[in-house]
């Protein structure tokens, strides 16, 4: 398969055809409307559905109600508009459903710029909705891995038959990468579901709820979907160590594209002698904690890099029980490594922290 | 002779008790989707919505695949079931909270896009589950919960229409309003009903049916007090009939010229 | 000979039977079902015409009719 040069965007949307996914129900918003474009002429293409609901509340119920078919489905969005989905999320992920979400993330909060930013890592790994549950969140930084991720994305949801989210960032969406499709699945050999609203044919009708009146049943909903969330920490924590080894001055955090500038930053600053390295989550729930904290382990200071006041670094702190040092931009504006460079040799001689 | 039964429990409604109050209306209009099911073989191909409110519950009282949406989303949540399953015949069951209030994005969307599917509209004036509150149907003067001292059109504005509202739209598509007051009343209901899950047989628009109906406890008077009630009161106001068919002639503004893309 | 058979414990006491019935023969025994609602009971089965109407606004479907040959049909239903 051949190596095209895409957009971000456009080729997370591919990525869900090849996936098998043929419906789509989205909102346009800066900066991921190129998703829903794309999709409205590939998916009528491959005879599947595109829908341009009247609001991202009504698109995330769209999507509610397609996963509750049985059938693969797809959104994506921005920043405000996934909060619009909070509600339908929740929904999904106690009624156990399947759904893979976008969310190309901007400078918020409220209604924010529309250039790049991080400050949806709470959102995503903490706040999705009201209730206890989680949604499966992974992180790409490039737009290979990003298409990589919605193809995984889809068999992940179908697994735990939980929301996964593939959150990038606005440079992600909108940089154009060279990119391969590995995946080619086709929608009917999908697998299909038991739970499934098809029709109560030589069957006791299927019921799709999240509504549990009875609190013992509502603590047994809750315990399943927790059982989910351990396999989940057991079995799909994904990370990416950069230049660890031992007797590091610093351990550097970061996710996304922030990793690409702090790695170059890195490379520059350990051919001048510094010995500094990284650790970028892939997983942002599950977070890699054991992963993190072994790195931490190895190197005297410990630096988060973020598009944001610092909201990964609660977990940093958390996995390794340690002081972390932050560095940040907010607004949409993102820092080039020269920048990072600075405040890293700051961190070392520990004239910041 | 052998007693032929001509009257019974349709196989679409389970063998169960409701929650009902007694003599509250929803009763009468699940018996009347389940008869048409019945009638029109469907209830093996059936997809239901519940809406939040008293009908939240609908799911344990048909006998077909059911599913449980959030408030005033059920629109939504059937477009999504409908688009990937056309030929199961899908269909949401609603409140005046959740279709006209907190759903009216969902329901005029659902209906301009000529989304497949049924709705069945429950007005009743009130919000009955959450304890009698006023609801955008409630009647100039009408007192609830919430407008203790009777429903002041300055403040709270006049009951919305939903069926008219949705009549004015291009997209063609079959909205019609009920009544449930008397038994020949629920017979034109049922009329309405079988004629709203034919057309999505055919595949051919959007439909829903509003169907005026009581509720004795929240309006603090008998069932049958109900029931005429809502003649007396409420049928001025919301009237009955076809307000849009889809055998009706094309506006204008629809002629190939403008049609685009086919 | 039509004649109907209320399901009693499935009845709520709603009394819209009594009301509907065109023959005026419904009413409400003053014994409580399982749920403690008075149910609807036949008065005077003689003169039950099939016509069903107590079944079309029973809203708890507790009523079902059974006919031996002739039935009124007072509306198409």
């Amino acid at each position: 398969m051949a190596r095209v040069l895409m957009k971000g965007n456009e080729a997370i949307a591919e990525a869900s055809i090849r996936a098998g996914c043929r419906h789509f129900f989205g909102y346009p918003i800066t900066p991921q409307s190129e998703i829903p474009e794309y999709l409205a002429k590939r998916y009528v293409e491959c005879g599947g559905t595109y829908v341009q609901a009247e609001s991202e509340v009504a698109a995330s119920n769209m999507i509610y109600g397609a996963a509750s078919t049985g059938t693969r489905v797809f959104t994506s969005s921005s920043s405000p508009g996934i909060s619009l989905m909070s509600e339908a999320i929740s929904y999904i992920a106690a009624s156990e459903l399947p759904v893979v979400l976008v969310n190309i993330v901007r400078a918020g909060p409220g209604l924010g710029g529309i250039l790049p930013s991080q400050g949806d890592y709470w959102q995503a790994t903490r706040g999705m909705g009201h209730g206890d549950f989680r949604i499966l969140a992974l992180a790409p930084s490039s737009v290979q891995e990003a298409a990589d991720l919605v193809v995984e994305a889809f068999d992940l949801a179908d697994k735990y038959t939980n929301p996964v989210m593939v959150i990038g960032d606005g440079i992600i969406g909108q940089m154009m990468e060279p990119v391969e499709f590995k995946a080619e699945r086709d929608p009917s050999t999908l697998p299909k579901h038991e739970w499934a609203l098809t029709g109560a044919r030589n069957r006791e009708p299927n019921i799709v709820t999240s509504l549990y009146l009875d609190p013992h049943e509502l603590e047994a909903m809750n315990q399943r979907l927790y059982v989910k969330y351990q396999q989940m920490e057991r079995e799909e924590k994904r990370w990416e160590d950069y230049k660890i080894k031992d007797g590091m001055q610093l351990c550097v955090f970061a996710w996304g594209t922030v990793a690409r500038i702090c790695k170059t930053a890195i490379d520059e600053l350990n051919n001048e002698g510094y010995t500094i390295g990284l650790v970028r989550p892939i997983s942002l729930y599950p977070f890699p904690m054991e992963a993190v904290k072994a790195a931490a382990d190895k190197a005297e200071k410990l630096m988060s890099v973020e598009l944001s006041t610092g909201q990964m670094i609660d977990d940093v702190k958390l996995a390794t029980g340690r002081d972390c040092a932050f560095y940040g931009r907010q607004g949409g504006i993102v820092p080039g490594p020269d920048e990072v460079k600075k405040e890293m040799v700051k961190v070392i001689e520990g004239e910041r922290s | 002779m052998t007693v032929q039964t001509i009257f019974s429990r349709p196989d679409s409604l389970r063998e169960c008790s409701t929650h009902y109050c007694p003599g509250c209306t929803h009763g009468i209009s699940h018996r009347l989707v389940a008869e048409t099911l019945d009638e029109l073989n469907l209830r093996e191909r059936a997809i239901g919505v519940a809406p939040v409110g008293c009908s939240v519950l609908a799911y344990k009282y048909f006998n077909c695949d059911f599913a449980e949406a959030a408030h005033g989303r059920a629109p939504a949540m059937a477009t999504g079931m409908k688009r990937c399953k056309p030929d199961n015949i899908v269909f949401t069951y609603q409140g005046d909270g959740d279709l006209a209030s907190i759903g009216m994005a969902e329901i005029i969307h659902s209906a301009n896009r000529g989304e497949k599917i049924t709705v069945i509209f429950i007005n009743n004036a009130i919000y009955g589950m959450t304890g009698g509150q006023m609801a955008p149907t409630t009647l100039p003067g009408q007192v609830t919960s919430t407008c203790p001292f009777g429903r002041d059109v300055n403040q709270a504005g006049y009951p919305i229409r939903v069926a008219e509202l949705l009549s004015t739209l291009a997209t063609p598509s079959f909205i019609a309003r009920g009544r449930l007051d008397n038994p020949m009343g629920v017979a034109s209901a049922k009329k309405l009903i079988r004629q709203a899950f034919q057309y999505q047989v055919e595949g051919r628009c959007f439909s829903l049916i509003e169907l005026v109906s009581t509720c004795p406890t929240n309006w603090g008077i008998s069932p049958q007090k109900a029931l005429d009630w809502s003649r007396t009161d409420m049928l001025p106001f919301f009237k009955t009939g076809v307000f849009k068919s889809p055998d009706d002639d094309l506006p204008a503004f629809k002629s190939p010229e403008f049609a685009g893309v086919k | 000979m039509p004649m109907i058979k209320v399901y009693k414990d499935q009845c709520k006491g709603c009394e819209l039977c009594v009301h509907a019935c065109p023959q005026q023969i419904l009413g409400m025994t003053d014994e409580l079902n399982a749920k403690g609602y008075f149910y609807a009971q036949m008065v005077d089965p003689g003169r039950c015409i099939g016509c069903a109407i107590c079944g079309v606004i029973c809203p708890d479907w507790a009523i079902e009719v059974g006919v031996q040959g002739t039935r009124y049909v007072l509306f198409e239903y």
